[in-house]
């Protein structure tokens, strides 16, 4: 089912909380929603699953409009920090999600079991959730949001609190699912969504910043390629000025005052490996080492972001 | 429907599993138990085989223990988040009161039904008026669900469960004395409109065997009100 966003805005009292956001996802798609605390990432998946409207704006569902409450059927959703009813046994709360997403009387036992299984929840099934770990509730949490079935999954960050192990399970299952479902995941640890998704969104203070796979944004961001080189050689001041002269160096600085290690910035576009390795060829002075940086998502997470 | 029976079993089991069901069931037995036949003017001083005692102890009791029963229904969700999960799945606000409110409902009826053993008790003693007793029963059926429909908006207005027990009692001494003081104390317009509103005056003519549709009326339109406000409360976060 493809989720369409449609020039959405959305006001808390007078603070706008989303301008004019837009994006589309596909079945088979992990979307993979970034973002600072507090840039709408929460909003936006509260409003596509119906649980708080939008002051303008649309977001469609498979034809249809969230705001008639009839979309809510095909959606599996995890909200944040992960509600549930601590006083209820780990199995009566998956029945009881079951009955209410309207799944077939005959069928609900079975699909307890299987989503138990999915989510390793065996030896913790007859526990009250409260019992439970962290990490064993979002399995729960998560077993809940497929019991139906859903062709949508809505996550808001799925793995918080969980141990490294357990981090990449959900990884895992999340991308198993994503290979048929459209999936939408809130996050901001970044090499999950490296890890995870098949393309990035990030939104900053109530807009989209980027839209595009992990690879797009990195070139996006790139601009001026960084090269950390090494080289044998007697004294800094001569190779600092035969560097700099390269018609591709924009920047060259020495490193902590080392002799023979520098930082080597290109101009946009650019790219000084070869000029280097040929002017140290020319002058005999050994390459130890050389580093190409590439921008980190990191990076492009910060520029974009941090103004 | 089955989404509100769905809720409502839920509630209902949770009322069980967390013993607050049977806390209430055992305090309302013990309380108007104890009122109506060893303490005051209980029945065997009345020297009358009816149910007068134990209809005006019921009218207190339930007054203090609806609102114990309803305060944590729509807060809780609300505290715990676990509402924006409820009503994320194919589910309405509207659903959900109603299921709450039968859950509530069905758990005071519980508690009146297992004092019909009162009624059992008293037809051996003497010449009973069933009629009356019936009325009676319908009566205090009625008076709860105005009562749970009043708790039911006072738990949606806060998050507190305590908050929403004080604002339940704090709106249902309205109704049970204060309009009632008011009808008797203005004259003219006034006094009639306290005195209609005043829901224990609707009560003891109900339990004194009088059937008025106005009494009726006037029971679900309260009823009704709580749980549409309750609703629109929740509504309103969109």
């Amino acid at each position: 089912m493809n989720i369409e966003i449609k020039n959405v805005n959305k006001f808390y009292g007078y603070q706008k909380v989303l301008d004019d956001v837009s994006f589309e996802v596909i079945p088979g798609e992990i979307l993979g929603f970034l973002g600072p605390n507090g840039a709408g990432k929460t909003t936006t998946m509260k409003i596509i699953t119906g649980y708080i409207g939008m002051d303008s704006g649309d977001v469609v569902i498979d034809g249809k409009s969230v705001k008639t409450g009839e979309t809510k059927s095909s959606i599996g959703y995890l909200p944040e920090n992960n509600p549930l009813y601590l006083d209820m046994p780990v199995v009566d709360y998956l029945r009881f999600s079951a009955k209410l997403q309207g799944v077939e009387k005959g069928k609900i036992e079975n699909k307890v079991r299987e989503m138990i299984k999915l989510t390793g929840l065996n030896k913790e099934k007859h526990k009250l959730i409260g019992e439970l770990s962290k990490g064993f509730r979002q399995r729960v949490g998560l077993a809940q949001a497929l019991i139906h079935d859903p062709e949508i999954l809505i996550l808001d960050e799925p793995t918080t609190g969980l141990d490294p192990n357990q981090i990449i399970e959900i990884r895992e299952l999340i991308k198993e699912l994503g290979k048929e479902k459209t999936v939408i995941l809130s996050t901001h640890i970044l090499p999950e969504v490296e890890a995870t998704c098949d393309r990035i969104l990030i939104i900053n203070k109530g807009k989209i910043v980027a839209n595009g796979t992990s690879k797009d944004l990195r070139q996006q961001a790139e601009g001026n390629s960084l090269l950390k080189i090494k080289l044998e050689v007697p004294e800094n001041e001569t190779v600092l000025e035969k560097i700099k002269e390269l018609p591709s160096v924009e920047d060259v600085s020495v490193v902590n005052n080392e002799t023979g290690r520098f930082d080597v910035k290109s101009f946009k576009g650019l790219r000084s490996n070869r000029e280097i390795f040929d002017l140290c060829a020319k002058n005999n002075w050994p390459i130890v080492e050389m580093i190409p940086i590439e921008t980190k998502l990191e990076d492009v997470f910060r520029d974009l972001t941090m103004n | 429907m089955d989404s509100i029976l769905t809720i409502s079993k839920k509630e209902l089991a949770g009322f069980f599993d967390s013993l607050s069901g049977y806390i209430v069931l055992i305090a309302f037995l013990g309380f108007t138990g104890f009122f109506t036949w060893l303490y005051g003017s209980d029945i065997f001083i009345r020297k009358q085989a009816d149910l007068v005692v134990f209809f005006s102890i019921a009218k207190w009791t339930l007054f203090f223990f609806i609102p114990a029963i309803t305060m944590k229904l729509i807060s809780e969700e609300k505290n715990n988040g676990t509402l924006e999960l409820l009503l994320t799945k194919p589910l309405n606000e509207s659903q959900l009161v109603t299921g709450k409110f039968l859950a509530a409902f069905f758990l005071v009826a519980i508690a009146l039904a297992l004092t019909l053993i009162y009624y059992i008790s008293i037809s051996y003693l003497g010449k009973i008026d069933h009629g009356a007793i019936i009325s009676g029963y319908l009566g205090l059926l009625l008076f709860s669900a105005a009562y749970i429909g009043i708790g039911l908006f006072a738990s949606s207005i806060s998050k507190n469960q305590i908050v929403a027990f004080l604002l339940a009692l704090f709106i249902g001494i309205f109704f049970q004395i204060i309009f009632d003081i008011l009808g008797s104390s203005l004259n003219g317009i006034p006094g009639k409109v306290f005195d209609f509103l005043s829901l224990s005056g609707h009560f003891d003519s109900i339990s004194r065997g009088v059937w008025d549709t106005r009494d009726i009326i006037y029971f679900l339109s309260i009823c009704v009100l709580g749980i549409e406000l309750a609703k629109e409360n929740l509504a309103f976060r969109k």
